[in-house]
């Protein structure tokens, strides 16, 4: 038994794929595989279904739109200005006029959370972004080639995953200098080992399977079948594994940028405003528990869809 | 083939494949440090003189990047840098000029303190959590446990260890809040740091128990009398626990990172707040230096793992020659189970998926 068999134990081994089987049977199976992947026609009706379901992947999806509008457009959910501050309204815990407090100098602490969204969410995007294309590319480019090319990859992968994630991230950042684009690059550069090889190990179980094998017995060149059976079969565990990465990737940026190395002082981003709050832990603690509350609901709702997408995948 | 057949030279060789990955590991990791950190943009020297506005003259910088030896080729740096890692210098730090080796070194024994007590409550709560949930016969108390490890997950550690002095040290004075003079102070830290990687241990292990728990074995043992106890701590355990030492040098790897989180939220001496200041200041001989003790902890955990395992488990066989596609870095020794059992020794893959 291969490694990569070993490692897939409830999807890789098609009864079909075994050596006994004939070309016939083997053909006959990739045509039900193609089939069952194509699924149904009607996409959305299918997607309601799976979310009612799943409440706890339901109530995910619904925090991270909650999320995505606060990113992208902060003033519908807080109209107030996250830098201005009503000096005489300082220090006040939360209220229905203040639902999050105010801070020292009197700044709305949920205005300034919805408004430093956009930072955090931005960066950790970024951060996803930089690992997911190098990391699946040299996955894709290792499972795909094979041998020599394999190996050194692989070889190379493995030195970076001998430096802890936040090191390296830190050692980057060091290079590049503070601020909330060189944090997100850092941190996904971080990300680019483990990318890599989970996309490896997704390129070889799809390589290997019969509707491959059947698309380049019909006589068709590795690029194509690459590029129009390897990769649409692919999207779905990439969509998974960048959900996943960006919990990680929200959870690295945030503690990158409670450490100081992010976007300079008055910038609301989620980890400088728990940093921020750190002072007045003893008399106010919703400064660090409210924000921190946020980082860690908007990290706990990616990785949980991110489950419940994986297990659908996978048929777990 | 068992161990027990296993000549003594055999044993040399594999001692002796394991060390020399483990230094061609360290080589790579002090090139990608190299790498990351001199041949990518950055001025050192001009940050210490001040910045871009001050008032020292350009021979004056010249000069201080002579000291540092900065004004050399990168293949030239490489290399005087690399013989003076083999010979034990580690440069000097810019910021204080003291050197990298005496700073790290006098900054490692309050991190041991911290990361020993972490690792001892990582593994005790992780561990505990996986066998606890597969052990009780409730189906909400099981589903409850196991929903624990990915809250674990999810958990900025930064923000649970300022939730933890606020909680225990201002509205409960049980603990002190920061300081490093007593064994009380060491504890709130030592949870803050143990929280990801427990989380993690205890996601790995849960996996990994439910499998050992689906295995004939189990069945045999069942059909044999054994009870409940015997079947989930004595055979279903000691299989399941197998995969999981193998993550010992991730383990190492996330307690050492995490400690300059939980040095920096709880003000104590030690090397994660060596690195949190010399990534402030771009120091960047220190932060070589301390890429290169994590890699070097990293290496020498799997090392041990590697020597150990082979004991712990009787199926594996020595080989000297590295498997098709092994990983250097894996912690997996270089298993060859005999005829007929499944390879015990987890993939990097496997792992890396059940640690998220």
């Amino acid at each position: 038994m291969s490694e990569t068999t070993a490692l897939l134990p409830d999807s890789a081994q098609h009864p079909a794929d075994g050596f006994g089987a004939t070309s016939a049977d083997r053909f006959a199976d990739a045509v039900a595989e193609r089939a069952s992947r194509s699924g149904s026609r009607t996409p959305w009706p299918r997607a309601l279904g799976w979310l009612a379901r799943r409440p706890a992947a339901a109530l995910s999806l619904l925090w991270l739109l909650v999320v995505i509008v606060a990113a992208l457009w902060p003033g519908i959910l807080a109209p107030g200005d996250p830098l201005a501050g009503v000096p005489a309204e300082n220090l006040q815990g939360p209220s229905a006029a203040h639902w999050f407090g105010t801070d020292q100098i009197g700044r709305d602490l949920y205005t300034r959370v919805v408004h430093g969204t956009s930072l955090t969410i931005s960066a950790a995007s970024i951060a996803v972004a930089v690992g997911l294309v190098a990391g699946s590319a040299l996955g894709l480019l290792s499972g795909f080639a094979g041998g020599r090319t394999d190996a050194v990859i692989m070889r190379a992968a493995d030195v970076l995953l001998a430096i802890p994630g936040l090191l390296l991230s830190l050692a980057i950042i060091t290079a590049l200098g503070f601020g909330t684009v060189n944090v997100a690059i850092a941190v996904g550069i971080a990300s680019v080992a483990s990318v890599s090889r989970i996309m490896r190990a997704e390129v070889i179980k799809v390589r290997s399977s019969a509707y491959i094998e059947a698309a380049r017995a019909s006589g068709n060149g590795w690029l194509r079948v690459l590029v129009r059976h390897v990769l649409p079969n692919s999207t779905g565990p990439v969509i998974v594994l960048g959900v996943l990465e960006f919990g990680g990737a929200i959870l690295a940026v945030s503690a990158l940028s409670f450490l100081g190395y992010g976007a300079p002082a008055p910038a609301p981003e989620w980890g400088a405003l728990v940093s921020g709050g750190r002072d007045f832990l003893r008399g106010a603690w919703w400064l660090t528990t409210l924000p921190g509350l946020t980082i860690a609901l908007t990290v706990l709702a990616a990785n949980r869809l991110a489950r419940g997408l994986d297990s659908e995948g996978t048929g777990r | 083939m068992s161990s027990t057949t296993t000549s003594r030279s055999a044993i040399v060789r594999y001692v002796a494949s394991r060390l020399g990955q483990a230094l061609i590991v360290l080589w790579a990791a002090y090139t990608v440090s190299f790498i990351v950190l001199y041949a990518l943009p950055s001025d050192p020297v001009a940050l210490l003189a001040g910045g871009d506005a001050t008032d020292v003259t350009p021979e004056q910088l010249a000069d201080l990047k002579a000291q540092y030896g900065l004004d050399q080729p990168l293949v030239v740096q490489y290399l005087l840098r690399l013989g003076g890692v083999l010979t034990g210098d580690f440069g000097s730090s810019i910021a204080t000029g003291r050197p990298v080796a005496q700073v790290i070194g006098e900054a490692v024994p309050p991190t041991l303190q911290l990361a020993g007590l972490g690792f001892l409550i990582a593994v005790a709560t992780g561990a505990g959590l996986a066998v606890l949930a597969t052990y009780v016969r409730s189906r909400t108390l099981s589903t409850f446990l196991l929903g624990l490890p990915p809250l674990g997950v999810a958990i900025p550690s930064f923000w649970f260890g300022l939730m933890l002095i606020q909680w225990f040290s201002f509205q409960l004075p049980l603990f002190p809040a920061m300081g490093d003079k007593s064994l009380a102070s060491l504890v709130l830290p030592a949870i803050t740091l143990a929280l990801p990687t427990g989380a993690m241990i205890a996601q790995l292990l849960s996996k990994s128990l439910a499998t050992s728990l689906g295995e004939p074995y189990i069945d045999t043992a069942r059909a044999k009398g054994a009870d409940r106890r015997r079947v989930h701590l004595r055979h279903a355990l000691r299989n399941a626990a197998l995969p999981a030492i193998t993550m010992t040098g991730l383990i190492i790897g996330q307690l050492l990172s995490g400690t300059v989180v939980t040095e920096t939220v709880f003000s104590r001496p030690g090397i994660g707040r060596v690195t949190a200041s010399a990534v402030q200041q771009q120091d960047i001989p220190v932060v070589q230096g301390i890429v290169l003790f994590a890699a070097a902890a990293f290496v020498l955990a799997n090392l041990a793992v590697d020597l150990v395992y082979p004991l712990l488990d009787p199926r594996i066989q020595l080989t000297a020659a590295p498997r098709r596609r092994r990983r250097a870095s894996a912690g997996s020794p270089a298993a060859t189970a005999s005829e007929g059992a499944e390879p015990a020794s987890p993939d990097i893959d496997a792992v890396l998926e059940a640690a998220r």
